[in-house]
């Protein structure tokens, strides 16, 4: 092969060549590192909430008459929401899963103020939860009706009773089998006992990026206050024509009534993950550039050696060589000083993605990012060099006879 | 020399067009990628009061659990306890206290026409329009007998005014919220602090509250916060154990002058914190903390990670658009070979051949610069256009020129540094061994 010869022409000129497997190296550390935030991202983002995301919508109802009766107006409003078509069931909530903004409190399992709790988000439900959510009850059962209480949190009970997902029961115990939970005591506020009777498959919590998304419990309660929120699921297709009605619904049956925050559950998600999709379209478009940056300045780097080796190719010519051996020249030139780039790159990637690590707990990078990484910019310098190596396979044998 | 060095660069451009146009264009990018950045940072990290931020002290005081630190390491609660935040507001101990939180009021206009309308509102103490300084259109706050006698005030934003008084001056005119009569002392003109530095609670770069009024009224009417409550043990039921108990919601700021008044005022802060131990409460070893503004937006880490993340790609972004032009350019050099060993035999010195590549390059420096402020506007509308949705961002991608400037003087210096390599390698080109092959 002529990796010998084209090798030792490339040292006699070390700078320029140096300079664009630098290029390349930085290139190829910014596209590993920036693949890695947005796989991050995105398997973030894709995990499911739990809930019927497509049908549910809720809105907040705040009655602003600090004298109404709260209770009758929270009943007849549920009943109203529950009989309107097109809805297949409602409940009365405090939040829905990544909403932003829940309830949550810390669980320990015995009555002991100095044992570490495990933080669990609350939702409030009736014996419509599991339906209206769309959970899915893996173990024991569901609320009673009669289980369902009025409730004031000043007063400081709680509940007797919850629903908790698997990831929070398995949280609890983490040796046992998820159905052993069943009919087990477990303690809020280090001494209000409270018995798991049913395990859901799953049910994110309000905060999509606390540790514990995947830990929820629900609570047989409601809670009759001036600000109200219910969460409605609609009869599959029927979302978008309920949410004006029931908004309208609602506002004509009171005026001293106010409803606001009213969303579909695919917003919700779009708004919790908002942040992070931007960072990806970001991403995306900081290494596509780059690629394209990198890529002009081969061709640039190129377009000059060949401009400056006219003579010497058109020697070659004169000599024999054939057009698809001035070509590999060029080619294999180009290939030389990328994988310089790439091997360099991967090392500085790796070394970005460790302060990564360090700095923002990112997570390490794949293994098959780097090679996919070096194939791509191997793939963009020859894409990038076949024109001007195309242009100096034109030199006619005539030139080198011509000026020397 | 200058001009003439001027007009040989021009030439030199001229005569490699699409390659100066390469360099320009990746000077740019890379400028406009990094200043993009670089600006979304900087309004981030801005000073939201800067004549003022060095007398603001934010209070935190160690109430929390015996058990757990609040925030490791053994950090303060970033709020505090009504208990907490009212005896120091009344002990009045600074120069001036501020005591507040984020409540909302349904605004009920007088004009039947209009359906009333929910509004995040700030309960807080008098002192909070002297402190934070807001621009008043109309009128002006409340004082102090205001604050104890739970008057019914308020002071209302510029939108508000023109949504229910038509713009008017409103001062002394009632405004009702929630069935209960205000009467408006005054009408804040556009206030937008970046970051809203009293609360960064819930979202640092949030818009301000639309009304203020006393925090006695709120606290008698049992408004409860909008923003974050945080408990270590459950209150006590009822209104008055939310009073009495160990959750945090309000913000408390004070007003201290120099650094003797500060220690003045820490002393203050651990004798309280003393007499509650007396009493029973703050288990934890005294920690009290005064932070004026900008420390207390650094120890918030008000900077989204995102954008230092951003920030250091961009950086890389540039290093590898200045890598580019050192090649470009040293490939340029290494054609003009001829031409400078001509000068060098024709009698130019070294240095003259220096200063006039250094000219070419900072021509281009100037080009790149130039049209990189463009390209970090075009940057900063696709970030708008990307986090649209998010009001504050409109506030966060105004250009300035001291960011103008910064991104010119940028590029002519990467330009610079870029040309160094390449026209030190120019200036030690041997005319002979060159002139030979001509």
């Amino acid at each position: 092969m002529e990796i010998g010869p084209i090798w030792r022409a490339l040292m006699r000129n070390k700078a320029s060549y140096v300079l664009i497997a630098l290029q390349i190296a930085v290139t190829m550390a910014i596209m590993v590192n920036a693949i890695n935030i947005i796989q991050e991202r995105a398997t973030q983002m894709a995990r499911p909430s739990g809930v019927d995301e497509e049908n549910i919508f809720y809105l907040s109802s705040y009655i602003f008459d600090p004298d109404a009766d709260f209770e009758a107006a929270i009943a007849a409003d549920l009943m109203a929401i529950r009989n309107f078509p097109g809805v297949r069931n409602a409940i009365l909530s405090n939040s829905v899963p990544l909403l932003g903004g829940g309830w949550s409190e810390g669980i320990t399992l015995e009555p002991d103020p100095d044992m570490d709790s495990t933080g669990v988000a609350v939702f409030f439900s009736d014996e419509n939860g599991i339906d209206t959510f769309g959970l899915n009850l893996l173990a024991g059962r569901n609320f009673e009706p009669t289980e369902v209480n009025w409730h004031d949190f000043d007063s400081n009970a709680w509940p007797p009773l919850t629903i908790m997902t698997r990831a929070m029961v398995e949280e609890l115990w983490p040796d046992e089998p998820y159905e052993n939970a069943l009919g087990k005591t477990v303690y809020v506020h280090d001494t209000k006992p409270v018995t798991i009777v049913g395990i859901t498959e799953r049910m994110q919590a309000a905060w999509n990026s606390w540790s514990g998304v995947e830990r929820s419990m629900l609570v047989p309660v409601l809670r009759g206050t001036s600000a109200s929120r219910y969460v409605i699921r609609a009869e599959p297709g029927y979302r978008d024509e309920v949410m004006p009605q029931i908004e309208e619904m609602l506002l004509a049956s009171r005026d001293d009534r106010i409803v606001n925050s009213m969303r579909t559950m695919e917003e919700t998600r779009q708004r919790s993950y908002f942040e992070d999709a931007s960072m990806v379209k970001l991403l995306v478009f900081v290494v596509a550039i780059l690629t394209a940056i990198t890529g002009l300045g081969i061709v640039g780097l190129a377009s000059f050696s060949v401009a400056r080796r006219t003579k010497q190719i058109g020697t070659r010519r004169a000599l024999g060589a054939t057009r698809p051996a001035i070509l590999r020249y060029f080619m294999l030139e180009n290939f030389l000083i990328s994988t310089v780039g790439v091997v360099g790159g991967a090392a500085v990637a790796i070394a970005i993605n460790m302060w990564m690590v360090e700095a923002f707990g990112l997570q390490r990078i794949a293994w098959y990012l780097i090679p996919a990484a070096m194939a791509t910019l191997w793939l963009v310098g020859q894409v990038a060099v076949f024109g001007p190596a195309r242009r100096a396979t034109m030199v006619s044998p005539a030139l080198a006879t011509r000026s020397v | 020399m200058f001009r003439y060095y001027l007009k040989l660069g021009w030439f030199s451009i001229r005569k490699n067009p699409i390659l100066s146009a390469l360099m320009v264009a990746a000077i740019a990018i890379g400028i406009g990628a990094c200043m993009t950045i670089i600006n979304v940072d900087y309004v981030m990290s801005g000073n939201p009061i800067p004549h003022r931020s060095d007398v603001l002290y934010h209070v935190q005081v160690d109430s929390w659990s015996p058990n757990d630190a609040y925030e490791d390491p053994d950090l303060p609660p970033e709020q505090v306890t009504y208990m907490d935040g009212y005896a120091l507001w009344d002990a009045g101990k600074a120069r001036r206290q501020t005591l507040s939180y984020k409540t909302g009021r349904v605004i009920q206009p007088q004009d039947q026409g209009v359906r009333p309308f929910e509004l995040e509102s700030r309960a807080t103490t008098g002192d909070f329009f002297t402190m934070f300084d807001p621009p008043f259109l109309f009128g002006g706050g409340w004082d102090e007998s205001a604050d104890r006698g739970e008057e019914p005030v308020v002071v209302i934003s510029r939108e508000i005014n023109d949504q229910v008084f038509g713009g008017e001056d409103s001062t002394g005119r009632s405004l009702v919220m929630n069935g209960q009569p205000y009467r408006v002392t005054g009408v804040l003109d556009t206030w937008e602090p970046m970051p809203k530095f009293f609360d960064v609670n819930n979202g640092p770069f949030e818009a301000v509250e639309g009304v203020y009024f006393p925090l006695s009224v709120a606290i008698a009417n049992e408004l409860s916060s909008w923003g974050n409550t945080s408990c270590w043990k459950p209150a006590e039921g009822g209104w008055e154990g939310r009073l009495a108990s160990e959750c945090i919601w309000l913000q408390l700021w004070v007003e201290l002058h120099g650094e003797s008044e500060k220690q003045e005022y820490m002393a203050f802060l651990d004798a309280y914190a003393e007499s509650q131990k007396a009493a029973g409460r703050f288990a934890r070893p005294v920690n009290n903390r005064l932070n004026n503004v900008m420390e207390w937006m650094e120890d918030r880490e008000v900077v989204a990670e995102d954008v230092n993340v951003l920030l250091g790609l961009a950086v890389l972004f540039l290093v590898v658009c200045l890598l580019n032009t050192i090649g470009l350019l040293l490939a340029k050099v290494a054609r003009r070979t001829g031409d400078i060993s001509l000068r060098r035999a024709l009698g130019a010195s070294r240095s003259a051949v220096f200063s006039q590549y250094i000219v070419e390059a900072g021509m281009i420096g100037v080009a790149g610069g130039v049209l990189g402020v463009g390209m970090t506007w075009l940057g900063l509308q696709g970030i708008r256009g990307l986090y649209g949705e998010l009001d504050f961002i409109a506030r966060l991608v105004a250009m300035d020129w001291p960011i103008i400037f910064l991104a010119i003087g940028l590029a002519i210096v990467s330009a610079l540094a870029a040309a160094l390599y390449p026209t030190w390698r120019a200036c030690r080109v041997h005319p002979a061994s060159q002139l030979k092959a001509l």
